[in-house]
């Protein structure tokens, strides 16, 4: 965890254009555009079904768009595949919970480094020299994440085993260890108590502080939205209906009508 | 209060990633290490070398192999005896038409024949999975089963089918007491067993449970899933061509393809699962026992005065295996590894209940 800290933010960083992607009849996502600035934390939200997901998914390289562009970085492709996405630096969570239940806490963390990690592979089957410094420095910053995410007491649990919340925050601490320049969050707070929350909502921040570490995060949770986003994109229908500032959504006519007003 | 890891502070996080953090464990492994160097030579009989000790060495490298795929990656194989036969007849053919080979290069050889091979059945993997893919090893099974039986080059023109090789030496050593044959294989299935826990606590390790536990997830993180799980197939089959090579010309010294059938890869795969699923050290445990359960019914009824028939101890056999495995697959997937790892949990809070 060793990027820039503080934060400004900059210009875009990653760039979608005119996103159509379809699923036999459903269409999913109909010619979306935005932009994710950098350093910034972008909100997208939407009532259900409305696309979300499907585009984290295709950001990530997860799903294929019809039409439409992806610019990451300044270049510009039609598409990715997720492990290309991971070695740009762009690291996620899901919506359902996707870690390695079989492996503890520690192994699912320190398995987000492995892009990083170089010995070859007669020397790891060795143990010996540097892979054994390679493991033990990256042991290191594993367990910096697992101070920061207040997780030391389940570094050895199988993660099968740990309440919702905590897996969530362990994909997280999953998805910090690749030290992503883009963190991607598909409902990190969701089916959360109101602490869990809390913490949640502090984690997302002092990320985004300290390493200037830019998060697109999909949330329900208005009052959340509101406190921690710069920048607000709201989904319906597949469609970008609203792109500003918070309070510019919130006063936004259609978003009361196609979400906001759903929810009250 | 023997087995107790209090006070015991891990001081560097090398020491926390040794395999053994516990210096009970390290004792043990030491104890162990040496009753199976020293004790053993000085006092096993012919019959505990050649009916159990050889052979679930041996075995115990094959399910090494089995478990990395199986445990460790969750591809599951059915093939694993027929990668054991490329390792054996890969050897052979070495040995009668390079006879100046030094035997270990001849494993080695072996070893990476297999590997190849494996690789190859592997493929598919990237597109099928679980039930499927165990067809297609099967087939691989059936495939390799065939070959053996049929090329005659392969095994050398013999009429009979059935080839075998003369006494070994390695490095002008002879390999041809039992206790000779025992010390050499310990050596390589300790060495190999070393290799593996080293891999598995590895990065690469690490990428075979990823895949294994959600290979969606593991893309997202960087992991190119064909290549992993082919490096689990090269590997596997690696140890399982050794192990081939080994039971070959150590513990059969002729035998014919009948020897490496699909019951030799069932075998492999009840060893697993009732070892424990991803566990070395259930490995070994899981070969032990399915070697040792028709021994015990063979011996041990008998001396109690309830005389079985041979046709009875093997139902009996099937029964007990058949019993076991849908045990461990419901209720303990990580077998009687993961059974010995609770006693132990259970002893290091002893003799309080919490
Ligand atoms: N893999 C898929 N196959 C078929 N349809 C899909 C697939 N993924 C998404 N969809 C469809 O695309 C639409 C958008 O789904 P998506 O998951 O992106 O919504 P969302 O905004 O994330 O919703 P939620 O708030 O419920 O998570 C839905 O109609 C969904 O059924
Ligand atoms: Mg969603």
């Amino acid at each position: 965890m060793t990027q820039q800290s503080g934060r400004k933010i900059g210009g875009p960083l990653l760039k979608v254009q005119g996103i159509s992607l379809s699923f036999g009849g459903v269409k999913a996502l109909s010619d979306v555009s935005f932009e994710i600035r950098q350093h910034e934390i972008l909100a997208i939200i939407g009532p259900n079904g409305a696309g979300k997901s499907s585009m984290l998914n295709v950001i990530n390289g997860f799903y294929h768009p019809q039409s439409g562009t992806v610019t990451y970085k300044g270049a510009t492709r039609k598409q990715m595949q997720p492990h290309e996405a991971a070695e740009q630096g762009i690291a996620r969570t899901f919506q359902n919970i996707a870690l390695f239940k079989g492996m503890s806490t520690l192994d699912n963390i320190m398995s987000g480094r492995l892009l990083k990690m170089k010995v070859n592979f007669f020397l790891q089957a060795l143990y010996w020299g540097p892979a054994q410094r390679e493991e033990i420095a990256h042991r290191e910053v594993v367990e910096r994440i697992i101070d920061f995410l207040e997780i030391q007491a389940i570094r050895k649990t199988p993660v099968g085993k740990l309440p919702y919340g905590l897996q969530k925050r362990v994909e997280l601490g999953r998805a910090l260890a690749a030290e992503p320049d883009l963190l991607l969050l598909d409902e990190p707070m969701a089916g959360m108590n109101v602490e869990e929350k809390e913490d949640m909502c502090r984690f997302v921040l002092d990320v985004n502080e300290e390493f200037g570490t830019t998060i697109a995060l999909i949330e329900h949770d208005m009052g959340v939205v509101m406190d921690i986003s710069d920048r607000v994109v709201v989904l319906d229908y597949g469609r970008k209906i609203a792109d500003g500032v918070p309070d510019e959504v919130r006063a936004n006519k259609d978003v009361i009508d196609a979400y906001l007003g759903v929810s009250h | 209060m023997l087995y107790r890891e209090a006070g015991q502070f891990k001081a560097s996080y090398a020491a926390d990633q040794a395999i053994f953090p516990i210096a009970q464990d390290r004792v043990l492994m030491a104890i162990l290490l040496v009753v199976a160097a020293v004790v053993v030579p000085l006092t096993a009989t012919q019959y505990l070398y050649t009916a159990i000790l050889i052979p679930s060495l041996i075995l115990a490298l094959a399910a090494i192999g089995l478990n990395i795929l199986t445990g460790y990656c969750g591809q599951v194989s059915l093939g694993t005896g027929g990668f054991m036969a490329v390792g054996a007849y890969t050897a052979y053919n070495l040995f009668i038409r390079v006879p100046e080979l030094n035997l270990l290069l001849v494993l080695l050889a072996a070893g990476a024949m297999a590997a190849l091979v494996g690789v190859i059945f592997g493929i598919p993997s990237l597109r099928i999975k679980g039930f499927y893919l165990a067809v297609a090893t099967l087939a691989a099974q059936f495939f390799l089963d065939w070959v053996f039986a049929r090329v005659p080059w392969l095994y050398n023109y013999s009429p009979s089918g059935s080839v075998g090789v003369p006494d070994l030496y390695v490095f002008g050593f002879p390999v041809i007491t039992p206790t000779q044959r025992y010390l050499f294989i310990l050596a390589i299935v300790a060495l190999m067993a070393l290799v593996a826990k080293n891999l598995v606590r590895s990065s690469v390790g690490r990428a075979w449970m990823a895949i294994r536990d959600m290979d969606i997830a593991a893309e997202i993180i960087g992991i190119r899933p064909l290549q992993t799980k082919l490096s689990a197939f090269a590997v596997s089959s690696f140890y399982a061509g050794v192990s081939g090579a080994l039971w070959a010309f150590l513990h059969l010294k002729s035998w014919e393809p009948a020897a490496f059938d699909i019951n030799r890869s069932f075998s492999l795969l009840f060893m697993i699962i009732i070892g424990g699923l991803g566990s070395i050290l259930g490995s070994f445990i899981g070969a032990a026992f399915i070697l040792l359960v028709p021994i015990f019914l063979n011996q041990v009824p008998p001396a109690l005065g309830i005389p079985l028939s041979t046709a009875t101890i093997s139902h009996l056999e099937f029964m007990i295996f058949g019993a076991l495995i849908i045990f461990f697959l419901i209720v303990e997937p990580h077998g009687l590894a993961r059974l010995w790892q609770i006693g132990k949990e259970k002893l290091r809070l002893w003799p309080f209940p919490h």
